[in-house]
C-alpha cells in the first residue's frame, strides 16, 4: 500500500507528468476517443520537457551576458522576457504553477458564471506565465501547500476575468464590435495608452496611423525569432565591446578565448533559439488544455466572451502595430537611460534593457489602442509611454522575486509586473495567511457585487 | 490544386493561430468539407510547401502570400468571414 502511495506522490511531484494528467482529465471530460486522449496526454508531457530544455539553452546565453554587463557597467543588466523567466521559475515552482494554472481556470469559470465579468481568458501561455508569477510571489510571501495553490488559483481566476473587463471599452473602440475581448496581460498599459489617446482626441479629420505610408519592407520584424535575435545582438555587442575595452583580461575569460564579436553573435542567436524552443514547448503544452478549457467553459457559461491574444487587434490597424513597436522601443531606451542615471545618482536599480517581445507585442497593442482613441498622435504617445512604464515596472518587480530577481531576466508585460509588485509588497506587511485571506476576499467581491449592488442598478 | 493541408499562423504561434485553427475546423465542418488537415504555428514555419493554404490575420498577409495561397482575416473570430473566404477558395 505504502509503495502505491509513494508512487502517486512521485507522479504528482513530477511536473511533466502532472501537467499531462491535467490534459488527460480535460480530454476525458470532453469524452474524446482513446487515441486522442493518449496522443494529447503524451504531447502535453512532451511540451513540458521541451520547455525545460529551452530553459537551459536560454540560461547558457544569458548568464554570460549578465556577467559581462556586471563587468562592463558594475550593475545588474536584465533582459525582460516572459518565456525566459517562466522557464527558470518552473525549475523550482513547476508543480505549484501547474496546480494554480489548472485551478485558476476553474476559478475563471466560476467568476464568469457568478459575476458581471463574463470573460473566459483563452490566452493559454499568458495564463501559464501568470500562474508562475503568482506561484513565485505567494511562495516568497510564505504561503505553501494548499493555501499557496488555492490562494494562487483565486488570484489567477480574478485577474483572468478582471483585466479583459477593464479593457473591453477600449477593445470596442478598436474593433467596433463587442463579441471579442482581449486576454493579454499587458492590459494596464493598453488601457493607459487608450486614455492618453482619448486626451489627444479624435474627430472626423484626425490623421490615423493607417493614413501614413509605411514602408512594407519592415514587415520582416513581425518574425519573432528575428527581432529577438537582432535586439539581443545589439545589446550583446555593446556590452561585450565595453567589457572588452575596459577590462580585457576578465572579459577574455568570459569569452573563453573567442573573439568578442563572434561570441556576441552566437550568444544572441542562441538566446533567440532558446526562446523558440520554449515557445514550441509551451505551444504543445497548452494545445490540449486550452480547447478543453474553451469547451468546458462554453457549456457552463454560454454567454461569456472569449478573451484572446493581442494579435486579434492587429488587423484593425496594421500600421499602428509597427509604429507602436518603434515608439515603445524608443520609450524603452529612454527608460533605460533614466534607470542608468538613477544608478549614477546613488539609487541602486538594475538596468532594464529593451525586450524585443514586450515592445513588439505589447507596444504594438498599446499603439493600436492609442490610435483607436486618438489617431496617429494617440498611437505615438500611448506606445512611447508604454515603453517607459514597462521598463520601470520591470525594475520595480525585481526586489520581490527573491533569488529569481537575479536571473538576468524578468517578466516584461505590465500586468505581470503590477500584480507582482502589488502582492509582493503586500506580503511585507502581512503574514502568509493574511495574504491568502486577501486573495479570497478579492475573488468573492465581484460575485457579491453582482448579486447585490449590481442587481439594484439593473432594476433602477 | 487540391487543398489537403491548411496552416493557420500568427506571430507567436500560441494564442491567435490556435483560435483560428479551431474556427477553421468548425467552418470546414459547416461547409461539409472534410479530409483537410488543419494545423497552427508561428510565422517562422511559414514556407512554400508547408501547407496548401495559409490563413492569418490580414496584417500578416504579405508574409503568407510569399509562401503560397493565402487568406487574410480581418476579424479572426468571425465565423461568417472565415466561412465565406474558405468557400471562395475551395470552389475555385
Amino acid at each position: 500500500m505504502r509503495s502505491i502511495l509513494n508512487f502517486i506522490q512521485q507522479v504528482l511531484s513530477t511536473p511533466a507528468i502532472f501537467v499531462g494528467l491535467i490534459a488527460l482529465l480535460g480530454l476525458v471530460l470532453q469524452k474524446k476517443d482513446v487515441q486522442t486522449v493518449v496522443k494529447g496526454t503524451i504531447k502535453t508531457i512532451l511540451g513540458f520537457i521541451v520547455l525545460s530544455a529551452g530553459a537551459s539553452v536560454i540560461q547558457g546565453s544569458i548568464i554570460p551576458f549578465g556577467d559581462l554587463f556586471q563587468l562592463a557597467f558594475g550593475v545588474q543588466g536584465v533582459v525582460p522576457n516572459n518565456e525566459a523567466i517562466t522557464s527558470f521559475g518552473l525549475n523550482q515552482f513547476a508543480v505549484q504553477t501547474a496546480s494554480i494554472f489548472a485551478l485558476g481556470m476553474c476559478a475563471n469559470i466560476v467568476l464568469a458564471r457568478f459575476s458581471k465579468w463574463k470573460y473566459i481568458f483563452l490566452t493559454g501561455h499568458h495564463a501559464l506565465y501568470m500562474s508562475c508569477l503568482v506561484a513565485i510571489i505567494l511562495s516568497i510571501a510564505g504561503l505553501d501547500g494548499w493555501q499557496l495553490i488555492v490562494g494562487g488559483a483565486l488570484l489567477l481566476g480574478f485577474v483572468m476575468a478582471m483585466f479583459p473587463a477593464i479593457m473591453q471599452p477600449t477593445v470596442r473602440a478598436v474593433t467596433g464590435d463587442d463579441s471579442l475581448a482581449l486576454g493579454h496581460f499587458g492590459s494596464c498599459c493598453y488601457w493607459l495608452s487608450g486614455q492618453l489617446g482619448k486626451m489627444c482626441g479624435k474627430k472626423e479629420g484626425t490623421r490615423t496611423t493607417e493614413d501614413v505610408n509605411f514602408p512594407k519592407g519592415l514587415s520582416f520584424l513581425r518574425d519573432n525569432t528575428i527581432s529577438i535575435a537582432i535586439a539581443m545582438f545589439i545589446c550583446y555587442i555593446i556590452v561585450s565591446g565595453v567589457a572588452n575595452f575596459t577590462d580585457g583580461a576578465n572579459a577574455a575569460e568570459i569569452f573563453e578565448g573567442n573573439n568578442w564579436v563572434l561570441y556576441s553573435l552566437i550568444n544572441a542567436i542562441t538566446f533567440s533559439a532558446g526562446i523558440y524552443i520554449v515557445l514550441a514547448g509551451v505551444r504543445m503544452l497548452i494545445a490540449e488544455i486550452v480547447p478543453a478549457f474553451k469547451g468546458i467553459s462554453e457549456k457552463l457559461v454560454p454567454n461569456a466572451k472569449p478573451a484572446l491574444d493581442c494579435p486579434i487587434l492587429f488587423p484593425y490597424a496594421p500600421n499602428a502595430v509597427l509604429i507602436g513597436f518603434f515608439c515603445s522601443f524608443v520609450g524603452g531606451i529612454i527608460g533605460l537611460f533614466v534607470l542608468a542615471l538613477l544608478g549614477q545618482a546613488g539609487i541602486s536599480v538594475a538596468i532594464i534593457l529593451p525586450g524585443a517581445v514586450v515592445h513588439f507585442f505589447c507596444g504594438a497593442t498599446a499603439g493600436v489602442c492609442g490610435n483607436a482613441r486618438g489617431g496617429l498622435k494617440g498611437c505615438i504617445i500611448g506606445a512611447f509611454v508604454h515603453g517607459i512604464v514597462v521598463t520601470f515596472l520591470s525594475a520595480a518587480l525585481l526586489p520581490v522575486l527573491g533569488s529569481l530577481g537575479f536571473a538576468n531576466t524578468t517578466f516584461s508585460d505590465a500586468d505581470f509586473t503590477i500584480v507582482g509588485i502589488v502582492f509582493g509588497n503586500f506580503a511585507k506587511f502581512m503574514s502568509g495567511t493574511g495574504l491568502f485571506t486577501v486573495t479570497a476576499i478579492l475573488f468573492v467581491l465581484p460575485i457579491i457585487y453582482n448579486y447585490t449592488l449590481g442587481r439594484k442598478r439593473g432594476k433602477e | 490544386m487540391e487543398i489537403k493541408k491548411i496552416l493557420c499562423f500568427c506571430g507567436s504561434g500560441l494564442g491567435t493561430s490556435f483560435v483560428m485553427e479551431m474556427n477553421v475546423k468548425k467552418a470546414l465542418a459547416n461547409l461539409g468539407i472534410d479530409g483537410v488537415e488543419v494545423d497552427h504555428s508561428t510565422i517562422d514555419d511559414v514556407m512554400t510547401g508547408a501547407a496548401d493554404l495559409f490563413i492569418c490575420g490580414s496584417d500578416l498577409l504579405p508574409n503568407a502570400e510569399k509562401a503560397g495561397k493565402a487568406i487574410g482575416l480581418d476579424n479572426m473570430v468571425s465565423m461568417e468571414e472565415i466561412q465565406a473566404k474558405l468557400k471562395a477558395v475551395f470552389e475555385v
